[in-house]
Protein backbone atom coordinates (compact mmCIF):
# COMPACT_ATOMS: atom_id res chain seq x y z
CA UNK A 1 0.00 0.00 0.00
CA UNK A 2 2.78 2.20 0.83
CA UNK A 3 4.42 2.07 -2.62
CA UNK A 4 0.97 2.48 -4.52
CA UNK A 5 -0.08 5.87 -2.01
CA UNK A 6 3.55 7.12 -3.37
CA UNK A 7 2.22 6.40 -6.52
CA UNK A 8 -1.27 7.64 -6.16
CA UNK A 9 0.73 11.33 -4.84
CA UNK A 10 2.94 11.31 -7.83
CA UNK A 11 -0.56 10.84 -9.98
CA UNK A 12 -2.01 13.67 -8.34
CA UNK A 13 1.14 16.14 -8.82
CA UNK A 14 0.67 15.28 -12.68
CA UNK A 15 -3.12 15.99 -12.62
CA UNK A 16 -2.30 19.25 -11.24
CA UNK A 17 1.07 20.03 -12.86
CA UNK A 18 -0.72 22.43 -15.62
CA UNK A 19 -3.05 24.12 -13.65
CA UNK A 20 -0.31 24.79 -10.61
CA UNK A 21 2.25 26.23 -14.05
CA UNK A 22 -0.50 28.70 -14.54
CA UNK A 23 -0.10 31.49 -12.01
CA UNK A 24 3.69 31.01 -12.48
CA UNK A 25 3.02 32.57 -15.82
CA UNK A 26 0.74 34.83 -15.05
CA UNK A 27 2.49 36.64 -12.48
CA UNK A 28 5.78 36.59 -14.94
CA UNK A 29 6.74 39.94 -16.52
CA UNK A 30 8.08 37.88 -19.43
CA UNK A 31 6.29 38.12 -22.63
CA UNK A 32 7.57 34.22 -23.84
CA UNK A 33 5.66 31.68 -21.50
CA UNK A 34 8.91 29.82 -20.90
CA UNK A 35 10.81 28.92 -18.29
CA UNK A 36 13.32 30.61 -16.45
CA UNK A 37 10.91 33.03 -15.05
CA UNK A 38 11.73 36.66 -15.03
CA UNK A 39 10.26 39.16 -12.26
CA UNK A 40 7.05 39.59 -10.97
CA UNK A 41 4.26 41.41 -12.14
CA UNK A 42 0.54 42.16 -11.85
CA UNK A 43 0.40 43.98 -15.56
CA UNK A 44 -1.36 40.66 -17.27
CA UNK A 45 -4.11 40.89 -14.59
CA UNK A 46 -4.18 45.33 -15.20
CA UNK A 47 -4.17 44.42 -18.66
CA UNK A 48 -7.53 42.26 -18.45
CA UNK A 49 -9.30 45.19 -17.67
CA UNK A 50 -8.48 46.91 -20.54
CA UNK A 51 -9.74 44.33 -23.46
CA UNK A 52 -13.40 45.47 -23.78
CA UNK A 53 -14.44 42.91 -26.06
CA UNK A 54 -13.44 39.97 -23.54
CA UNK A 55 -15.80 41.75 -20.76
CA UNK A 56 -18.42 41.02 -23.54
CA UNK A 57 -17.83 37.83 -24.11
CA UNK A 58 -17.60 37.32 -20.11
CA UNK A 59 -21.29 39.16 -19.72
CA UNK A 60 -22.58 36.70 -22.34
CA UNK A 61 -20.85 33.61 -20.62
CA UNK A 62 -22.31 34.63 -17.50
CA UNK A 63 -25.79 35.27 -18.82
CA UNK A 64 -25.64 31.53 -20.95
CA UNK A 65 -24.41 29.54 -17.49
CA UNK A 66 -26.92 31.47 -15.16
CA UNK A 67 -29.54 30.17 -17.76
CA UNK A 68 -28.34 26.52 -18.49
CA UNK A 69 -27.87 26.40 -14.85
CA UNK A 70 -31.72 26.95 -14.06
CA UNK A 71 -33.31 25.34 -16.71
CA UNK A 72 -30.62 21.82 -16.64
CA UNK A 73 -31.78 22.06 -12.64
CA UNK A 74 -35.39 22.02 -13.32
CA UNK A 75 -35.08 19.71 -15.78
CA UNK A 76 -33.26 17.33 -13.98
CA UNK A 77 -35.64 18.04 -10.56
CA UNK A 78 -38.58 16.13 -13.27
CA UNK A 79 -36.42 13.48 -14.28
CA UNK A 80 -34.65 12.55 -10.73
CA UNK A 81 -37.85 12.95 -8.64
CA UNK A 82 -39.00 10.64 -11.42
CA UNK A 83 -36.71 7.54 -11.29
CA UNK A 84 -36.25 7.92 -7.82
CA UNK A 85 -40.08 7.60 -6.96
CA UNK A 86 -41.82 5.96 -9.89
CA UNK A 87 -41.12 2.98 -11.82
CA UNK A 88 -42.65 3.59 -15.68
CA UNK A 89 -42.24 1.82 -18.78
CA UNK A 90 -39.43 2.29 -20.85
CA UNK A 91 -37.95 4.09 -17.47
CA UNK A 92 -34.50 2.18 -18.83
CA UNK A 93 -34.18 3.43 -22.52
CA UNK A 94 -35.57 6.74 -21.60
CA UNK A 95 -33.34 7.45 -18.95
CA UNK A 96 -30.18 6.46 -21.29
CA UNK A 97 -30.82 8.29 -23.91
CA UNK A 98 -31.95 11.51 -21.61
CA UNK A 99 -28.13 10.75 -19.87
CA UNK A 100 -26.57 10.32 -23.52
CA UNK A 101 -24.92 13.65 -23.72
CA UNK A 102 -22.94 12.51 -21.18
CA UNK A 103 -20.58 10.58 -23.29
CA UNK A 104 -21.57 11.59 -26.99
CA UNK A 105 -18.45 13.64 -28.42
CA UNK A 106 -19.78 17.44 -28.25
CA UNK A 107 -18.82 18.45 -31.74
CA UNK A 108 -21.67 15.53 -32.73
CA UNK A 109 -24.19 17.80 -30.27
CA UNK A 110 -23.03 20.78 -31.87
CA UNK A 111 -22.87 20.08 -35.57
CA UNK A 112 -26.21 18.07 -35.33
CA UNK A 113 -28.13 21.32 -33.58
CA UNK A 114 -26.33 23.97 -35.99
CA UNK A 115 -28.01 21.64 -39.07
CA UNK A 116 -31.34 21.83 -37.69
CA UNK A 117 -31.02 25.71 -36.47
CA UNK A 118 -29.89 26.06 -40.47
CA UNK A 119 -32.41 24.30 -42.02
CA UNK A 120 -35.14 26.08 -40.14
CA UNK A 121 -33.85 29.41 -41.00
CA UNK A 122 -33.09 30.67 -37.59
CA UNK A 123 -30.13 32.56 -36.69
CA UNK A 124 -27.74 31.29 -34.02
CA UNK A 125 -26.72 32.90 -31.03
CA UNK A 126 -26.88 33.11 -27.23
CA UNK A 127 -30.25 31.17 -27.27
CA UNK A 128 -28.82 28.30 -29.07
CA UNK A 129 -25.90 27.67 -26.97
CA UNK A 130 -28.45 27.43 -23.96
CA UNK A 131 -30.16 25.32 -25.49
CA UNK A 132 -27.14 23.57 -25.92
CA UNK A 133 -25.64 24.02 -22.86
CA UNK A 134 -28.65 22.58 -20.80
CA UNK A 135 -28.93 19.57 -23.31
CA UNK A 136 -25.33 18.94 -21.52
CA UNK A 137 -25.69 20.00 -18.33
CA UNK A 138 -28.97 17.84 -17.91
CA UNK A 139 -27.26 14.50 -17.00
CA UNK A 140 -24.91 15.94 -14.37
CA UNK A 141 -27.87 17.78 -12.53
CA UNK A 142 -29.79 14.25 -12.50
CA UNK A 143 -26.76 12.31 -11.34
CA UNK A 144 -26.49 14.54 -8.66
CA UNK A 145 -30.26 15.34 -7.63
CA UNK A 146 -30.85 11.61 -8.13
CA UNK A 147 -28.36 10.93 -4.96
CA UNK A 148 -30.73 13.41 -3.30
CA UNK A 149 -34.02 12.39 -4.32
CA UNK A 150 -32.94 8.73 -3.13
CA UNK A 151 -31.86 9.19 0.06
CA UNK A 152 -35.07 11.43 0.90
CA UNK A 153 -37.17 9.43 3.68
CA UNK A 154 -40.52 9.13 1.61
CA UNK A 155 -42.34 8.98 5.17
CA UNK A 156 -41.87 12.45 5.62
CA UNK A 157 -43.78 13.39 2.90
CA UNK A 158 -46.14 10.69 3.85
CA UNK A 159 -46.23 12.37 6.97
CA UNK A 160 -46.99 15.94 4.94
CA UNK A 161 -50.26 14.01 3.25
CA UNK A 162 -51.67 12.81 6.35
CA UNK A 163 -51.71 16.03 8.20
CA UNK A 164 -53.39 17.45 4.83
CA UNK A 165 -51.22 19.25 2.88
CA UNK A 166 -51.40 18.63 -0.71
CA UNK A 167 -48.72 17.39 -3.12
CA UNK A 168 -48.04 21.26 -4.17
CA UNK A 169 -47.81 22.04 -0.59
CA UNK A 170 -45.76 19.24 0.49
CA UNK A 171 -43.36 19.43 -2.18
CA UNK A 172 -42.47 23.45 -1.16
CA UNK A 173 -42.61 22.53 2.78
CA UNK A 174 -41.12 19.41 3.01
CA UNK A 175 -39.38 17.72 0.08
CA UNK A 176 -37.75 21.25 -1.56
CA UNK A 177 -36.37 21.95 1.75
CA UNK A 178 -34.69 18.37 1.94
CA UNK A 179 -33.30 18.59 -1.39
CA UNK A 180 -32.60 22.24 -1.32
CA UNK A 181 -28.49 21.03 -1.19
CA UNK A 182 -28.73 19.13 -3.82
CA UNK A 183 -30.35 21.57 -5.88
CA UNK A 184 -27.98 24.57 -4.88
CA UNK A 185 -25.06 21.45 -6.10
CA UNK A 186 -25.96 21.23 -9.19
CA UNK A 187 -26.61 24.87 -10.07
CA UNK A 188 -23.41 25.19 -9.38
CA UNK A 189 -22.14 22.18 -11.39
CA UNK A 190 -24.25 23.22 -14.41
CA UNK A 191 -23.18 26.66 -14.13
CA UNK A 192 -19.16 25.44 -13.95
CA UNK A 193 -20.09 23.30 -17.57
CA UNK A 194 -21.41 26.14 -18.94
CA UNK A 195 -18.78 28.41 -18.28
CA UNK A 196 -16.21 26.37 -19.46
CA UNK A 197 -17.91 24.80 -22.62
CA UNK A 198 -16.01 25.82 -25.57
CA UNK A 199 -17.15 23.79 -28.87
CA UNK A 200 -20.37 23.62 -28.74
CA UNK A 201 -20.56 27.71 -28.00
CA UNK A 202 -17.70 27.93 -30.83
CA UNK A 203 -20.39 26.32 -32.96
CA UNK A 204 -23.33 28.01 -32.15
CA UNK A 205 -22.71 31.07 -30.52
CA UNK A 206 -23.19 33.42 -33.82
CA UNK A 207 -22.12 37.10 -33.62
CA UNK A 208 -20.90 37.12 -29.70
CA UNK A 209 -18.71 34.68 -28.61
CA UNK A 210 -18.64 33.34 -25.07
CA UNK A 211 -15.75 33.58 -22.95
CA UNK A 212 -13.94 30.36 -23.93
CA UNK A 213 -14.53 31.26 -27.56
CA UNK A 214 -12.89 34.44 -27.07
CA UNK A 215 -10.24 32.91 -25.46
CA UNK A 216 -9.97 30.60 -28.03
CA UNK A 217 -9.41 33.60 -30.72
CA UNK A 218 -7.13 35.18 -27.77
CA UNK A 219 -4.49 32.17 -28.27
CA UNK A 220 -3.71 32.95 -31.84
CA UNK A 221 -2.18 36.16 -31.01
CA UNK A 222 1.56 35.81 -29.00
CA UNK A 223 1.15 39.11 -27.77
CA UNK A 224 -1.85 38.54 -25.63
CA UNK A 225 -0.53 35.03 -23.94
CA UNK A 226 0.44 36.43 -21.00
CA UNK A 227 -2.76 37.82 -20.58
CA UNK A 228 -4.58 34.46 -21.41
CA UNK A 229 -2.59 33.27 -18.43
CA UNK A 230 -4.05 36.14 -16.30
CA UNK A 231 -7.49 35.11 -17.43
CA UNK A 232 -6.84 31.53 -17.08
CA UNK A 233 -5.36 31.44 -13.50
CA UNK A 234 -8.87 34.00 -12.53
CA UNK A 235 -10.79 31.00 -13.84
CA UNK A 236 -9.33 28.22 -12.81
CA UNK A 237 -9.62 29.62 -9.63
CA UNK A 238 -13.31 30.24 -9.33
CA UNK A 239 -13.85 26.77 -10.64
CA UNK A 240 -12.54 25.76 -7.66
CA UNK A 241 -14.04 28.10 -5.70
CA UNK A 242 -17.60 26.96 -6.66
CA UNK A 243 -16.54 23.86 -6.87
CA UNK A 244 -16.14 23.29 -3.88
CA UNK A 245 -18.67 25.18 -2.33
CA UNK A 246 -21.57 22.74 -4.63
CA UNK A 247 -19.24 19.83 -2.96
CA UNK A 248 -20.02 21.46 0.35
CA UNK A 249 -23.64 21.26 -0.22
CA UNK A 250 -24.14 17.92 -1.80
CA UNK A 251 -22.77 16.82 1.66
CA UNK A 252 -24.46 18.67 3.70
CA UNK A 253 -27.18 17.56 1.84
CA UNK A 254 -26.12 13.86 2.36
CA UNK A 255 -25.14 14.45 6.09
CA UNK A 256 -28.92 15.85 6.38
CA UNK A 257 -30.48 12.88 4.92
CA UNK A 258 -28.15 10.38 6.78
CA UNK A 259 -26.58 8.97 3.28
CA UNK A 260 -23.23 9.79 2.10
CA UNK A 261 -23.01 8.31 -1.58
CA UNK A 262 -19.57 9.81 -2.39
CA UNK A 263 -18.61 11.69 -5.64
CA UNK A 264 -20.10 14.09 -8.41
CA UNK A 265 -20.63 10.85 -10.53
CA UNK B 1 -65.33 9.85 -22.82
CA UNK B 2 -64.04 6.05 -22.02
CA UNK B 3 -60.74 6.46 -23.23
CA UNK B 4 -60.20 9.95 -21.91
CA UNK B 5 -61.10 8.41 -18.81
CA UNK B 6 -58.75 5.59 -18.91
CA UNK B 7 -56.36 8.45 -19.66
CA UNK B 8 -57.06 10.55 -16.84
CA UNK B 9 -57.28 7.45 -14.24
CA UNK B 10 -53.27 6.01 -16.01
CA UNK B 11 -52.13 9.61 -14.74
CA UNK B 12 -53.05 8.85 -11.02
CA UNK B 13 -51.20 5.52 -10.92
CA UNK B 14 -47.75 5.20 -10.26
CA UNK B 15 -46.69 4.89 -13.46
CA UNK B 16 -48.46 7.28 -15.00
CA UNK B 17 -46.94 9.94 -12.44
CA UNK B 18 -43.74 9.08 -13.16
CA UNK B 19 -44.06 9.59 -17.07
CA UNK B 20 -45.66 12.42 -16.62
CA UNK B 21 -42.58 13.56 -14.16
CA UNK B 22 -39.86 12.37 -16.98
CA UNK B 23 -41.30 14.38 -19.37
CA UNK B 24 -40.58 17.56 -19.76
CA UNK B 25 -37.01 16.48 -19.68
CA UNK B 26 -37.34 13.51 -22.00
CA UNK B 27 -39.28 15.86 -24.48
CA UNK B 28 -36.30 18.31 -24.07
CA UNK B 29 -33.95 15.68 -25.06
CA UNK B 30 -36.00 14.55 -27.71
CA UNK B 31 -36.35 17.34 -29.48
CA UNK B 32 -32.71 18.64 -28.75
CA UNK B 33 -30.88 15.15 -29.33
CA UNK B 34 -32.93 12.98 -31.03
CA UNK B 35 -34.62 15.19 -34.07
CA UNK B 36 -30.72 16.84 -34.52
CA UNK B 37 -29.31 13.55 -34.88
CA UNK B 38 -32.28 12.14 -37.21
CA UNK B 39 -31.49 14.99 -39.12
CA UNK B 40 -27.97 14.74 -39.64
CA UNK B 41 -28.26 11.24 -40.54
CA UNK B 42 -30.81 12.75 -43.44
CA UNK B 43 -28.73 15.64 -44.05
CA UNK B 44 -25.56 13.31 -44.95
CA UNK B 45 -27.65 11.80 -48.14
CA UNK B 46 -28.15 14.96 -49.48
CA UNK B 47 -25.36 17.55 -51.35
CA UNK B 48 -24.83 21.04 -50.54
CA UNK B 49 -25.80 23.80 -53.41
CA UNK B 50 -25.79 27.19 -51.57
CA UNK B 51 -25.03 28.67 -48.11
CA UNK B 52 -27.93 27.38 -47.14
CA UNK B 53 -29.45 25.28 -49.58
CA UNK B 54 -29.55 21.43 -50.31
CA UNK B 55 -30.53 19.63 -53.09
CA UNK B 56 -32.36 16.95 -51.51
CA UNK B 57 -32.05 13.46 -54.16
CA UNK B 58 -30.72 10.72 -51.83
CA UNK B 59 -27.32 10.16 -52.71
CA UNK B 60 -24.70 8.17 -51.25
CA UNK B 61 -22.09 10.61 -53.02
CA UNK B 62 -20.99 11.80 -49.87
CA UNK B 63 -20.61 7.93 -48.05
CA UNK B 64 -18.51 7.35 -51.22
CA UNK B 65 -16.27 9.95 -51.07
CA UNK B 66 -16.22 9.49 -47.35
CA UNK B 67 -14.96 6.41 -47.42
CA UNK B 68 -12.76 6.23 -50.61
CA UNK B 69 -10.58 9.87 -49.66
CA UNK B 70 -7.20 8.37 -48.74
CA UNK B 71 -7.39 11.83 -46.43
CA UNK B 72 -11.18 10.94 -44.27
CA UNK B 73 -10.01 7.77 -44.20
CA UNK B 74 -6.59 8.33 -42.67
CA UNK B 75 -8.11 11.09 -40.29
CA UNK B 76 -10.66 7.71 -39.45
CA UNK B 77 -7.85 5.52 -38.18
CA UNK B 78 -5.97 8.03 -36.60
CA UNK B 79 -8.85 8.93 -34.24
CA UNK B 80 -9.29 5.29 -33.68
CA UNK B 81 -5.29 5.32 -32.85
CA UNK B 82 -5.49 7.84 -30.72
CA UNK B 83 -8.44 7.52 -28.72
CA UNK B 84 -7.54 3.45 -28.09
CA UNK B 85 -4.51 4.56 -26.72
CA UNK B 86 -5.59 7.26 -24.94
CA UNK B 87 -8.23 4.97 -23.21
CA UNK B 88 -5.34 2.29 -23.05
CA UNK B 89 -3.04 4.12 -20.78
CA UNK B 90 -5.60 5.95 -19.20
CA UNK B 91 -6.95 2.49 -17.39
CA UNK B 92 -4.36 1.19 -17.01
CA UNK B 93 -2.56 4.20 -14.84
CA UNK B 94 -5.94 4.67 -13.51
CA UNK B 95 -6.47 0.94 -12.04
CA UNK B 96 -3.71 1.65 -9.36
CA UNK B 97 -5.49 5.06 -8.51
CA UNK B 98 -8.84 3.45 -7.87
CA UNK B 99 -7.25 0.67 -5.81
CA UNK B 100 -5.72 2.71 -3.66
CA UNK B 101 -8.55 4.98 -2.51
CA UNK B 102 -11.26 2.03 -2.46
CA UNK B 103 -8.44 -0.34 -0.70
CA UNK B 104 -5.56 1.98 1.08
CA UNK B 105 -7.46 4.98 2.13
CA UNK B 106 -9.49 5.59 5.71
CA UNK B 107 -13.29 5.67 4.66
CA UNK B 108 -13.77 9.34 6.10
CA UNK B 109 -11.20 10.17 4.04
CA UNK B 110 -11.76 8.59 0.74
CA UNK B 111 -14.58 11.02 -0.44
CA UNK B 112 -11.73 13.47 0.27
CA UNK B 113 -9.31 11.86 -2.36
CA UNK B 114 -11.96 11.61 -4.94
CA UNK B 115 -12.85 15.31 -4.99
CA UNK B 116 -8.84 16.01 -5.09
CA UNK B 117 -8.82 13.64 -8.58
CA UNK B 118 -12.03 15.30 -10.05
CA UNK B 119 -11.04 19.15 -9.60
CA UNK B 120 -9.40 19.35 -12.70
CA UNK B 121 -11.40 18.29 -14.77
CA UNK B 122 -13.80 21.12 -13.58
CA UNK B 123 -11.08 23.95 -14.69
CA UNK B 124 -11.58 25.27 -18.48
CA UNK B 125 -10.44 22.75 -20.85
CA UNK B 126 -8.94 24.90 -23.20
CA UNK B 127 -6.53 26.32 -20.47
CA UNK B 128 -5.64 22.96 -19.53
CA UNK B 129 -4.62 21.80 -23.19
CA UNK B 130 -2.72 25.08 -23.79
CA UNK B 131 -0.61 24.51 -20.81
CA UNK B 132 0.15 21.11 -22.06
CA UNK B 133 1.68 23.26 -24.99
CA UNK B 134 3.67 25.44 -22.90
CA UNK B 135 4.78 22.13 -21.30
CA UNK B 136 6.03 19.85 -24.57
CA UNK B 137 6.65 22.96 -26.67
CA UNK B 138 10.42 23.04 -27.80
CA UNK B 139 11.29 25.89 -24.95
CA UNK B 140 9.03 24.28 -23.21
CA UNK B 141 8.87 23.73 -19.19
CA UNK B 142 9.68 20.31 -19.88
CA UNK B 143 12.64 20.37 -22.28
CA UNK B 144 14.45 23.20 -20.01
CA UNK B 145 13.51 21.14 -16.98
CA UNK B 146 15.38 18.16 -18.29
CA UNK B 147 18.42 20.64 -20.37
CA UNK B 148 18.69 22.24 -17.24
CA UNK B 149 19.06 18.79 -15.01
CA UNK B 150 21.38 17.39 -17.78
CA UNK B 151 19.71 14.26 -18.86
CA UNK B 152 19.39 15.64 -22.67
CA UNK B 153 21.70 17.88 -24.32
CA UNK B 154 18.97 19.08 -27.01
CA UNK B 155 15.33 19.73 -26.60
CA UNK B 156 13.15 16.60 -28.04
CA UNK B 157 10.75 17.57 -30.61
CA UNK B 158 8.93 14.52 -30.98
CA UNK B 159 6.80 15.14 -28.20
CA UNK B 160 5.09 18.64 -29.43
CA UNK B 161 2.82 19.15 -32.91
CA UNK B 162 1.96 15.66 -33.68
CA UNK B 163 0.01 12.71 -32.17
CA UNK B 164 2.54 11.53 -29.17
CA UNK B 165 1.42 14.97 -27.69
CA UNK B 166 -2.27 14.46 -28.47
CA UNK B 167 -2.59 11.29 -26.58
CA UNK B 168 -0.35 12.89 -23.20
CA UNK B 169 -2.74 15.54 -23.22
CA UNK B 170 -5.69 13.67 -23.66
CA UNK B 171 -4.55 11.07 -21.39
CA UNK B 172 -4.46 13.70 -18.67
CA UNK B 173 -7.80 15.17 -19.51
CA UNK B 174 -9.36 11.69 -19.08
CA UNK B 175 -8.05 10.49 -15.73
CA UNK B 176 -10.87 11.43 -13.84
CA UNK B 177 -13.34 9.59 -16.11
CA UNK B 178 -11.60 6.16 -15.80
CA UNK B 179 -10.93 6.44 -12.19
CA UNK B 180 -14.59 7.17 -10.94
CA UNK B 181 -15.92 4.32 -12.44
CA UNK B 182 -13.78 1.78 -11.33
CA UNK B 183 -13.40 2.85 -7.79
CA UNK B 184 -17.15 2.68 -8.00
CA UNK B 185 -17.10 -1.25 -8.66
CA UNK B 186 -14.03 -1.80 -6.41
CA UNK B 187 -16.63 0.03 -3.51
CA UNK B 188 -18.98 -2.11 -4.44
CA UNK B 189 -17.11 -5.50 -3.27
CA UNK B 190 -17.90 -7.01 -0.47
CA UNK B 191 -14.53 -6.89 1.85
CA UNK B 192 -15.48 -10.33 3.03
CA UNK B 193 -14.80 -12.01 -0.43
CA UNK B 194 -11.39 -11.16 0.22
CA UNK B 195 -11.04 -12.58 3.18
CA UNK B 196 -12.59 -15.79 2.56
CA UNK B 197 -10.29 -15.85 -0.54
CA UNK B 198 -7.60 -15.68 2.29
CA UNK B 199 -8.88 -17.86 4.80
CA UNK B 200 -8.55 -20.60 2.53
CA UNK B 201 -4.77 -19.84 1.32
CA UNK B 202 -4.98 -17.92 -1.45
CA UNK B 203 -1.88 -15.30 -2.03
CA UNK B 204 -2.83 -11.62 -1.92
CA UNK B 205 -1.68 -11.93 -5.58
CA UNK B 206 -4.35 -14.63 -6.64
CA UNK B 207 -7.16 -12.95 -4.80
CA UNK B 208 -6.31 -10.11 -6.34
CA UNK B 209 -6.06 -11.97 -9.48
CA UNK B 210 -8.96 -14.24 -8.87
CA UNK B 211 -11.46 -12.28 -6.37
CA UNK B 212 -11.05 -8.34 -6.91
CA UNK B 213 -9.91 -8.31 -10.87
CA UNK B 214 -13.68 -10.22 -12.10
CA UNK B 215 -15.44 -8.14 -9.75
CA UNK B 216 -14.16 -4.92 -10.63
CA UNK B 217 -14.17 -5.92 -14.25
CA UNK B 218 -17.85 -4.29 -14.93
CA UNK B 219 -16.26 -0.63 -13.67
CA UNK B 220 -13.11 -1.24 -15.95
CA UNK B 221 -15.86 -1.64 -18.80
CA UNK B 222 -17.23 1.41 -17.92
CA UNK B 223 -14.03 3.41 -17.63
CA UNK B 224 -12.83 2.07 -21.20
CA UNK B 225 -16.39 3.57 -23.09
CA UNK B 226 -16.59 6.48 -20.81
CA UNK B 227 -13.04 7.24 -22.24
CA UNK B 228 -13.39 5.98 -25.45
CA UNK B 229 -16.31 7.06 -27.04
CA UNK B 230 -15.86 11.15 -26.31
CA UNK B 231 -12.14 11.38 -27.30
CA UNK B 232 -12.45 9.89 -30.68
CA UNK B 233 -14.65 13.02 -31.28
CA UNK B 234 -12.45 15.90 -29.41
CA UNK B 235 -11.44 19.04 -31.06
CA UNK B 236 -9.70 21.06 -29.16
CA UNK B 237 -6.70 18.84 -28.33
CA UNK B 238 -5.64 17.70 -31.82
CA UNK B 239 -6.34 21.45 -32.83
CA UNK B 240 -4.06 23.20 -30.55
CA UNK B 241 -1.33 20.19 -29.66
CA UNK B 242 -1.06 17.60 -32.69
CA UNK B 243 0.39 19.91 -35.43
CA UNK B 244 -0.79 19.04 -39.15
CA UNK B 245 0.27 15.15 -38.45
CA UNK B 246 -1.80 14.59 -35.52
CA UNK B 247 -5.12 16.55 -36.32
CA UNK B 248 -8.16 14.03 -35.99
CA UNK B 249 -11.98 13.14 -37.83
CA UNK B 250 -13.41 16.47 -35.56
CA UNK B 251 -11.30 18.68 -36.86
CA UNK B 252 -12.14 17.84 -40.21
CA UNK B 253 -15.82 17.84 -39.27
CA UNK B 254 -15.32 21.40 -38.32
CA UNK B 255 -13.77 22.45 -41.43
CA UNK B 256 -16.54 20.58 -43.74
CA UNK B 257 -19.36 22.51 -41.33
CA UNK B 258 -17.54 26.16 -40.67
CA UNK B 259 -15.00 26.61 -43.42
CA UNK B 260 -15.86 24.54 -46.67
CA UNK B 261 -19.13 25.03 -46.26
CA UNK B 262 -19.89 21.32 -46.94
CA UNK B 263 -22.76 20.18 -44.39
CA UNK B 264 -23.83 17.09 -46.02
CA UNK B 265 -19.87 16.01 -46.17
CA UNK B 266 -19.30 16.80 -42.61
CA UNK B 267 -22.64 15.22 -41.79
CA UNK B 268 -21.27 11.80 -42.88
CA UNK B 269 -18.23 11.96 -41.60
CA UNK B 270 -19.89 12.46 -37.98
CA UNK B 271 -22.34 9.53 -39.15
CA UNK B 272 -19.28 7.30 -39.63
CA UNK B 273 -17.55 8.03 -36.81
CA UNK B 274 -20.61 7.49 -34.54
CA UNK B 275 -21.12 4.15 -36.13
CA UNK B 276 -18.03 3.09 -35.92
CA UNK B 277 -17.37 3.70 -32.05
CA UNK B 278 -21.04 2.48 -31.51
CA UNK B 279 -20.11 -0.80 -33.27
CA UNK B 280 -17.11 -0.83 -31.41
CA UNK B 281 -18.08 -0.50 -27.98
CA UNK B 282 -21.27 -2.74 -29.10
CA UNK B 283 -18.70 -5.24 -29.55
CA UNK B 284 -16.19 -4.70 -26.29
CA UNK B 285 -19.28 -4.89 -24.34
CA UNK B 286 -20.37 -7.99 -25.85
CA UNK B 287 -16.58 -9.48 -25.29
CA UNK B 288 -16.67 -8.19 -21.84
CA UNK B 289 -20.24 -10.19 -21.31
CA UNK B 290 -18.86 -13.24 -22.51
CA UNK B 291 -15.35 -13.45 -20.44
CA UNK B 292 -17.27 -12.59 -17.50
CA UNK B 293 -19.75 -15.41 -18.69
CA UNK B 294 -17.11 -17.93 -18.98
CA UNK B 295 -15.46 -17.20 -15.71
CA UNK B 296 -18.88 -18.07 -14.56
CA UNK B 297 -18.80 -21.26 -15.38
CA UNK B 298 -15.54 -22.09 -14.65
CA UNK B 299 -16.26 -21.67 -11.29
CA UNK B 300 -18.88 -24.53 -11.42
Amino acid sequence: MKSLKTYAILYLIFLYAPIFLLPLFAFNSSTIIAFPLESFTTEWFTQLLTLSEMHGALLNSLKIAVTSAVLATTLGIFAAMAVSRYSFPGQKGIMGFIMLPLVLPEIIVAVSLLIVILRMGLDTGAWSVIAGHTLICTPFAIAILQSAFAALDPSLEEAAYDLGETPASTFRLVTLPLVMPGIISALLISFTISMDEFIIAFFLTGAEPTLPVYLFSMLRFPKLLPAVMALGTILVVLSILLITIAEFFRRRGAKRTGNDTGGFL
Amino acid sequence: MAASDRIRRFFRTEQGIGMLLVSPTALYALLLLAVPLIAIFVISFWTQTGVRDFDTAFTLANYKEALTDPLYRQLMLRSLMVSGLVTLITVVLAFPIAYFVSFGVKPEHKSLWIFLITIPFWTSYLIRVFLWKVILGYNGVLNSGLQAVGIIDEPLSFILYNVNAVIITLAHAYAPFAILPIFVALEKIDRSLLEASRDLGESRTMTFLRVTLPLAAPGVVAAVLIVFIPTIGDYVTPRLVGGPGGLMIANMIQTQFLRLNNAPLGATLAVLAMLIVAVIAIAFLLLGNRAAGGKKGARK
